[in-house]
């Protein structure tokens, strides 16, 4: 191999890529600038932080002792900002997606809550409307409301004055209820301890809220990132993400040039040259590599500057996989070189896949809320690997030993593009 | 200086280049000519490089050009017909690069720019970006581009296409200035009388056989011969038929795409 003709290819490439200032700000400041946005969206919450609050609607039109512990337990919880209305508002403004859910709690809810809680009576039903685009809120919304429910519910047939009522009503009506004479029994036993209860413990005879049922667990949650006093920094994987992405576009440019080489003549004048067809690609793939790796770290230079991401993992680790995700980016570029049969359809099909590639690669959103048989089968995308070596490298903080499999799997998808891109390059010039 | 023996070149069905054969020699400027599709691209690619023919060969001082590093192709040099240029680069680098790709370097690289560079008239223009340049000092830069590592054999392929007279009788000027240096030109053109004025012999070729291999009196005289000649076309001076003329004897009315 010429490596002095290889050079004359690289410096060239360079210099067309650093003649147009413009173009140079865009390739690098376009990442940035996503990156930035991604990151600010999924960073999560640090430890100072607190989470972003659903906004739900609350409709009361019971105002029992229940339904306004419902109510207050809702407008105490960390998660939600609680706002109260009518039912034709609440109803307007989910769908305007102002909100994500409105619950409408009906009058006599406390009560028939109360009276199912120990016997097998209708149970009363609550309304949650909501907005369908907010699925994962939602989600949420309906898991803590059961908590709240049964908080008040069962604090109030426990320990509060109405539900020392309902379970005098309750106790009086056993004998007519439709059930076995055993299990009559039972539910009079347990109501006659429920009263026993109530008449030890005055303070819960007072109202005081002590009883009830409540969670029967607290959570210490730790976020498992490179150390116990280390917060995650999501955008860390927010700019591997959306590098990774800019590195595929910049490097399809690359093959789109060789394209455009080739229809302006350039590519004739080059092979009429006493120049290997092995030096011609490894030049071109030098000077892909080298933009990309320009690319990649001024777009992790600038997270670590203004954002604070830092490698905490192993930093021969990160510059290991940061250039083999620059070599298998300009193998892919040559790809589109070898493939492509004009600079317009090989640009319209590259953006296709690279963003299939990048989105299957978690760039975009993580993996794991894909199915079970899509997350194995990112395997297969390059992309994976390359946010996963980098996410490893930087908040995971992870070794030298987490380079080793995304360094390698890379290099394997480089020499397979770059095999690919040799066996099918078009050389013949006519 | 080059020969060309039974050139044969197929792209699948099509018989692109059938057979040709014909000889450069050093100071001469031979002229490629033949309709649109006729095989003149395909033979001059042959001969660069570019493609590997099917059968035949291409000699260099009588030496076989074979496989891409063959540093027999230093002495070649092509000037293609589309604008081989990179516009974002100024003139300066675009032949350092190229000359590069010839293994020249240091001062043997900038003696030849300034040569190639004061040779078609732009030494002024060097350090300027080739996208400022007019039509007619690009097809002359084109031309440096191609004479930058000192080629013996010269591939012209139509290098005169869009320039105004001007440019066009500078690159003239320049062929005759090769000539006069010893340079082996081959010259393809649709434009008869550049044939006419620049060309020592002329090579007609039509469907990928060369159909006429002669100076352009001999052809005059055989196409005069056959009665090819109409009235309109004698003119002043024996034979009085024009390049034209020859060339639509030889190879037909019909349109070609």
């Amino acid at each position: 191999m010429a490596i002095r003709q290889m050079i004359a290819m690289v410096r060239k490439d360079l210099q067309i890529f650093f003649s147009d200032h413009r173009a140079v700000i865009m390739s690098f400041a376009v990442p940035i600038a996503i990156a930035s946005f991604f990151g600010s969206i999924f960073s999560g919450p640090t430890r100072n932080t607190e989470p972003a609050k659903i906004a739900i609607i609350v409709v009361d039109h019971d105002e029992s002792p229940i339904s306004k512990a419902i109510v207050s337990g809702l407008q105490q919880d960390r998660n939600f900002k609680v706002a109260t209305t009518t039912v034709e508002q609440a109803r307007d403004t989910v769908r305007r997606g102002r909100t994500a859910a409105a619950i409408v709690i009906p009058k006599g809810f406390g009560d028939a809550a109360g009276l199912a809680l120990f016997s097998r009576r209708e149970k009363p039903q609550l309304d949650v409307v909501f907005d369908p685009s907010r699925s994962t809120e939602v989600a949420m919304v309906r898991g803590i409301l059961t908590q709240h429910v049964m908080e008040a519910v069962t604090r109030e047939m426990f320990s509060g004055p109405r539900g020392r009522q309902l379970v005098d009503e309750t106790l009086a009506s056993v004998d007519s209820m439709p059930m076995p004479a055993d299990r009559k029994k039972l539910l009079r036993d347990m109501l006659g301890s429920v009263q026993s209860f109530y008449q030890q413990d005055q303070s819960a005879a007072n109202g005081d809220g002590g009883g009830g049922l409540t969670m029967p667990y607290t959570v210490r949650e730790e976020p498992m990132t490179a150390g116990s006093n280390i917060a995650y920094n999501g955008y860390a994987h927010s700019f591997a993400g959306m590098g990774i992405q800019f590195l595929f576009f910049a490097m399809a440019n690359l093959g789109i040039e060789v394209l455009l080489e080739r229809q302006r003549g350039l590519w004739k004048r080059v092979r009429s040259a006493p120049v290997s067809r092995v030096t011609l690609l490894a030049g071109k793939t030098l000077s892909g590599t080298l933009v990309a790796l320009m690319t990649l770290w001024v777009s992790f230079g600038f997270a670590m500057i203004v954002f604070g991401v830092r490698i905490q993992g192993s930093v021969l680790g990160f510059v290991g996989v940061s250039i083999a995700c620059a070599l298998m980016a300009a193998t892919f570029g040559l790809l589109v070189a070898a493939l492509g049969n004009s600079p317009a359809t090989a640009r319209g099909i590259t953006t296709f896949a690279i963003l299939i590639m990048v989105m299957l690669g978690g760039a975009w959103v993580p993996s794991f809320i894909f199915p079970a048989w899509l997350q194995t089968a990112t395997l297969v995308v390059p992309a994976r690997w390359a946010v996963d070596g980098l996410d490893a490298m930087t908040w995971r903080g992870i070794g030298l030993s987490g380079a080793v499999g995304p360094v390698l799997a890379l290099l394997g998808f480089a020499a397979l593009f770059a095999a690919i891109a040799a066996a099918r390059f078009k050389w013949e010039e006519a | 200086m080059l020969d060309i023996k039974h050139l044969r070149k197929s792209f699948g069905p099509l018989v692109a280049v059938d057979d040709v054969s014909f000889g450069l020699a050093a100071g001469q400027l031979v002229g490629l000519l033949g309709p649109n599709g006729a095989g003149k691209t395909t033979t001059v690619s042959m001969i660069a490089g570019l493609l590997t023919p099917d059968g035949g060969e291409v000699l260099v001082e009588g030496r076989r050009l074979a496989g891409d590093t063959d540093p027999a192709k230093r002495r070649i040099g092509l000037v293609p017909q589309d604008l081989a240029l990179y516009d974002e680069l100024t003139a300066r680098d675009n032949l350092r690069f190229f000359g590069a790709l010839f293994n020249l370097t240091g001062r043997a690289l900038d003696e030849a720019i300034a040569a190639a560079m004061a040779l078609v008239e732009l030494s002024d223009r060097l350090t300027d970006r080739v996208k400022t340049f007019s039509g007619g000092m690009k097809r002359r830069l084109n031309l440096a581009v191609g004479l930058l590592h000192d080629p013996d054999i010269l591939l012209l392929d139509e290098p005169t296409v869009g320039v105004d007279p001007q440019s066009r009788n500078a690159i003239f000027d320049n062929l005759e200035t090769l000539k006069r240096r010893g340079k082996a030109l081959l010259y393809t053109t649709h434009y008869m009388e550049e044939a006419e004025r620049l060309a020592d012999r002329i090579v007609v070729i039509d469907h990928g056989k060369v159909i006429a291999d002669d100076t352009l009196a001999g052809l005059q005289s055989r196409v005069a011969a056959i009665g090819g000649a109409r009235p309109k076309d004698r003119g002043e001076g024996a034979p009085g038929v024009s390049l034209e003329t020859v060339f639509l004897t030889l190879t037909g009315r019909s349109l070609r795409d």
